[in-house]
């Protein structure tokens, strides 16, 4: 287990290495000049562009510049805005709010993916199976930003239920309908999965085991049936979570959430090449952290499962 | 699906459920039909589907859309009249005019076109790059394996709207002009790019999977060369998940570019595409919804039926779910 | 119900007659088929058995005869759809337990009747430990406590024979090797000390060495606790040794029931006899094996008269008219043959 995870981590490196550096070329050496249309209409300042590239080493290559940045990313400096704000700050701040959308999302994803996949799974091709079907097709086939404005334009401007945006305190119940949309298409695949997963073990020569047994069904489903079901929804789960640290930009467009999402499509807009690569390094990270954390998951959850 | 060499399909590893419980035909020759392959089988399954003939026709339909605009949209679709702004729908304009005078419904129709070539062209784009670095993957392994595995797992790190803004705008910039080829390459490589790594996986482990079956190791036991063994084995046994994918891969990436339009960084105006006016409409919600409705209403059918359509072909695929 | 069963001691009477015989339990004509996509399947045809007990039936058959099927349906895990019940009894105690209210029926499972499976890696749940899985019917069944239900659990695996139960407690199914895996497969069965074992092939997934070893270990517990035991197994030479009667299968039906000696040294059907034929003999070295020609008949299209007739040597225009009764033909044996008295006489 032990090597197994210092041959996973030592895995990590290039993988992380090679996105961020993916992502600094395209940033600051493909445009060509770094300091095009990033000061508004207006030039920026000679002062300015010595200062940058001072700090960053604009003069040398794009090799040197990313070892640069990624020595001074080691003692926690994420760098500056082009306004001399701290980008870790931007971050700092911004994180929490996605995080906090992020679990909303996750916590909808398995009360309802998970509850609508069971209650198929052990009943198919009733009504309710075939309801499931068709909701769970819908939301695989809406694109988020669809999906994200009906709600928006039903729920809150329509109906009045909800307001239309999530206001900066983020309480978590304004967070409810953002957190659907953005877990909007994860909920359809939780659901898919759960029931396959139930439906194929339901059969299975252990389940049959356990009720020749003489166990009572709710114990034959609820302990038998269901821990070997989670384990590909609790996998998924745990996958979905980087994904949806990563992917809320639309939903965090739509609903005006001061999130990671915003700030670095702000970002992007105003070209602030710096803040971009930043963000973009920090997701990356959670990402193939939370992959990694969701291997070791699986192995704890099947003992079968044995890391060499 | 006549075509013999998909016949090998059959012999899928693990396709047949083992007869434990099932003695009802247990080493039994099917006496009054010719056996039918997977293919046999899964045709058989589809034709009975509702699901299936109604996304084939809507499938149908969209590409003669994209296809002939015009069999289905005599009017307009790139320029309108002021004086026709946010006109009601009509006999004329069966869904009303836009801001700028133009006729929804024939922009709806246009729409069609640019994100089904899109869609398209990067699926194809896709399934191949990814189709191919998989198999060499799967096939070669070793250190051609680790190398391919972890360049997939660099661009599969980025997130998938974080990553195409980026590229797009990169490559994109308010500089650059708005040629219509130009861009519409753009979105579709930048899909590419993003997409081929879960293609390569599914191509990968379908070949590890296929590769120590009995048949492949007699075939090369038997002196078939590698090339041969790579088109007339592995691909067809690999064909039918990556079918099932490609299908549904059509469907997100309609939603994908649609989504990049809204968002500002994707197809721009003149190119006519529902994403663009699903953006230009979302101000006018209140006054004109139709604005955003139809397009969107458009829109998730198109997708729709693409994963419909997959997930009809894969629960026939699917021996398991019978 | 134009077969007339005749089970060796009692008078002939029609089937599924539901009379309490105060026999342990009894299979009465029982009739089940699977409805597939394909078609109906005729699996089981009017099966009548019966183990009491203290006694060892062995019910021999090919793949598809329907042995586990009919065991299955005992125990009521049939998989329901494809597969139904259209007739007959099982009564346990004189009662029929397909008329039982659900509830009934799992209170026997386990504690009445406890069945053991052919591949126990896939018949324990993979993710809990081997000691869970038996303790866990302590706790449910008899209530105990976890330090209690654990130290039974360990009994049970060392009346099973397996070394350092203690520290195997905790290990997963597939941490064992195959024939431990059965032995915990037994103890698991045997945990609430059942009247009836059913054994549905448990040596098939096995060595042959340890087959044997499981087969003593099976006829050693069944001894000590005087359990009725219904013996599934396609193979003669496993039955010999343990099996007091034996009940030959063939497409959904009974074709032969005898004493085991009996049936060994005088088959009474000419499927029985094509099956002792093609046990491979040392003393026929060098001559050709002899097997039974073509496959048994497809199920959702048994041929008319009697089922075994295209295969038959015997056959004769009778047996693809008539479908042949299970009559006895001695004191102690029946069989489904219109010339059963025919072979029992030769010399």
């Amino acid at each position: 287990m032990g090597r197994y995870l210092l041959r996973r981590l030592l895995q990590l490196v290039p993988v992380f290495i090679g996105t961020t550096f993916l992502i600094y070329w395209l940033v600051w050496a493909v445009p060509g000049d770094p300091f095009a249309g990033k000061c508004g209409e207006r030039r920026c300042p000679d002062q300015y562009i010595a200062f940058m590239t001072e700090k960053y080493h604009l003069d040398q290559n794009v090799f040197v510049q990313y070892g640069n940045y990624m020595k001074n990313l080691l003692q926690g400096d994420f760098g500056q805005t082009f306004s001399q704000r701290d980008i870790g700050d931007i971050i700092a701040t911004a994180y929490p709010n996605t995080l906090k959308l992020a679990l909303v999302a996750l916590a909808i994803e398995a009360v309802i993916g998970l509850g609508a996949g069971v209650l198929t799974g052990l009943r198919r091709n009733g009504f309710l199976d075939n309801l499931v079907l068709v909701s769970t097709l819908f939301l695989i086939a809406l694109p988020v930003f669809v999906v994200g404005f009906v709600l928006q334009w039903l729920l809150g401007v329509q109906w009045g239920l909800v307001k239309p945006t999530v206001s900066s305190e983020m309480r978590w119940s304004e967070l409810i309908v953002p957190g659907f949309v953005l877990g909007s298409a994860s909920v359809a695949y939780i659901a898919r999965v759960a029931r396959t997963s139930i439906a194929e073990n339901r059969r299975a020569d252990y389940v049959r085991t356990a009720i020749a047994k003489g166990l009572p069904m709710r114990r034959v489903v609820g302990v038998h049936l269901l821990r070997n079901s989670l384990i590909p929804v609790v996998t998924l789960l745990g996958t979905d979570l980087g994904a949806l640290m990563g992917g809320a930009i639309v939903t965090e467009g739509i609903f005006g959430i001061n999130g990671i999402g915003r700030a670095v499509y702000r970002a992007i807009v105003t070209k602030e090449s710096a803040t971009v690569v930043g963000i973009v390094v920090v997701l990356v990270l959670v990402y193939l952290v939370m992959n990694l954390l969701v291997d070791l998951l699986y192995a704890a959850l099947d003992p079968r499962i044995r890391y060499e | 699906m006549s075509d013999p060499s998909t016949a090998s399909i059959v012999s899928t590893p693990g396709a047949h459920p083992t007869d434990s419980g099932t003695p009802a035909t247990a080493g039994q020759p099917q006496s009054n039909e010719k056996p039918r392959g997977l293919l046999g089988d899964a045709w058989q399954d589809l034709r009975r589907k509702p699901l299936f003939w109604i996304a084939s026709t809507l499938i149908v339909v969209f590409v003669l859309m994209a296809l002939f605009p015009a069999l289905f949209a005599p009017g307009d679709a790139v320029n309108g009249s002021l004086s026709r702004s946010l006109g009601k729908p009509s006999g004329d304009a069966w869904f009303g005019y836009d801001l700028q005078g133009r006729d929804v419904y024939a922009r709806v129709i246009y729409g069609a076109s640019a994100s089904i070539q899109v869609a398209v062209l990067a699926v194809l784009g896709t399934l191949l790059v990814g189709g191919t670095m998989g198999i060499i993957a799967g096939y070669r392994g070793g250190w051609v394996d680790g190398l391919l595995s972890r360049i997939a797992d660099v661009f599969f790190g980025l997130p998938f709207v974080l990553g195409a803004i980026v590229i797009l705008t990169t490559f994109n910039g308010s500089g650059s002009g708005n040629s219509k080829i130009k861009i519409m390459s753009l979105v579709t490589i930048s899909l590419i790019v993003l997409s081929w790594p879960v293609v390569m996986r599914l191509m990968r482990s379908s070949v590890l999977a296929t590769k120590e079956a009995d048949y492949i190791v007699a075939a090369r036991a038997l002196g078939a060369g590698t090339g041969r063994i790579i088109l007339k084995h592995l691909l067809p046994n690999c064909l039918a998940p990556l079918l099932v994918y490609g299908t549904i891969m059509v469907g997100s990436f309609i939603g994908a570019e649609a989504t990049l339009s809204f968002l500002g960084v994707g197809l721009k105006s003149p190119v006519v595409s529902w994403g663009i006016m699903i953006s230009d409409g979302k101000d006018f919600l209140r006054v004109a919804p139709g604005l955003v409705f139809f397009p969107a209403a458009f829109l998730v059918t198109a997708v729709l039926s693409f994963v419909m359509l997959g997930e009809a072909v894969r629960e026939a695929l699917d021996p398991k779910l019978r | 119900m134009s077969d007339i069963l005749v089970s060796e001691q009692s008078a002939p009477g029609p089937g599924g007659s539901g009379r309490p015989s105060g026999r342990l339990l009894e299979v009465d004509d029982l009739r089940v088929e699977f409805r597939t996509r394909d078609g109906v399947a005729k699996v089981i045809n009017g099966v009548t058995y019966h183990v009491d007990a203290g006694e060892t039936l062995a019910v021999l058959g090919e793949s598809g005869s329907g042995k586990s099927v009919t065991a299955q349906t005992i125990m009521g895990i049939l998989d329901t759809p494809p597969g139904f019940v259209t007739g007959g009894q099982v009564r346990f105690h004189g009662k029929d337990m397909l008329r039982m209210s659900d509830e009934e029926r799992r209170r026997i499972r386990g504690e009445g009747i406890a069945m053991i499976f052919q591949d126990a890696l896939s018949a324990l749940n993979p993710v809990f430990t081997v000691g869970f899985q038996i303790a866990e019917q302590f706790r449910v069944r008899r209530g105990m406590g976890r330090a209690e239900a654990k130290k039974r659990a360990i009994d049970m695996l060392d009346q099973v024979k397996i070394p350092n139960a203690k520290g195997r407690f905790n290990n997963y199914p597939h941490q064992f090797s195959g024939g431990m895996r059965q032995r915990a497969m037994i103890a698991m069965s045997l945990a609430l000390d059942p009247e009836v074992l059913i054994a549905d092939e448990p040596t098939t997934a096995l060595d042959v060495t340890v087959q044997a070893q499981i087969m003593d270990l099976l006829a050693e517990l069944q001894r000590e606790r005087q359990m009725g035991m219904i013996l599934i197994t396609h193979d003669l030479g496993v039955v010999a040794d343990v099996a007091d009667r034996i009940a030959v299968m063939y497409a959904g039906r009974i074709v032969e029931e005898a004493d085991v000696y009996e049936l060994y040294a005088k088959p009474a059907h000419p499927y029985t006899l094509g099956l002792i034929d093609s046990i491979p003999r040392l003393d026929e070295k060098g001559q050709q094996l002899r097997t039974i020609k073509g496959l048994p008949p497809n199920l959702m299209n048994i041929p008319p008269g009697c089922p075994f007739n295209p295969r038959c040597p015997m056959a004769q225009p009778v047996c693809r008219e008539k479908v042949p009764p299970l009559l006895q033909v001695g004191p102690a044996r029946a069989s489904a043959c219109h010339f059963a008295e025919e072979l029992v006489n030769r010399v």
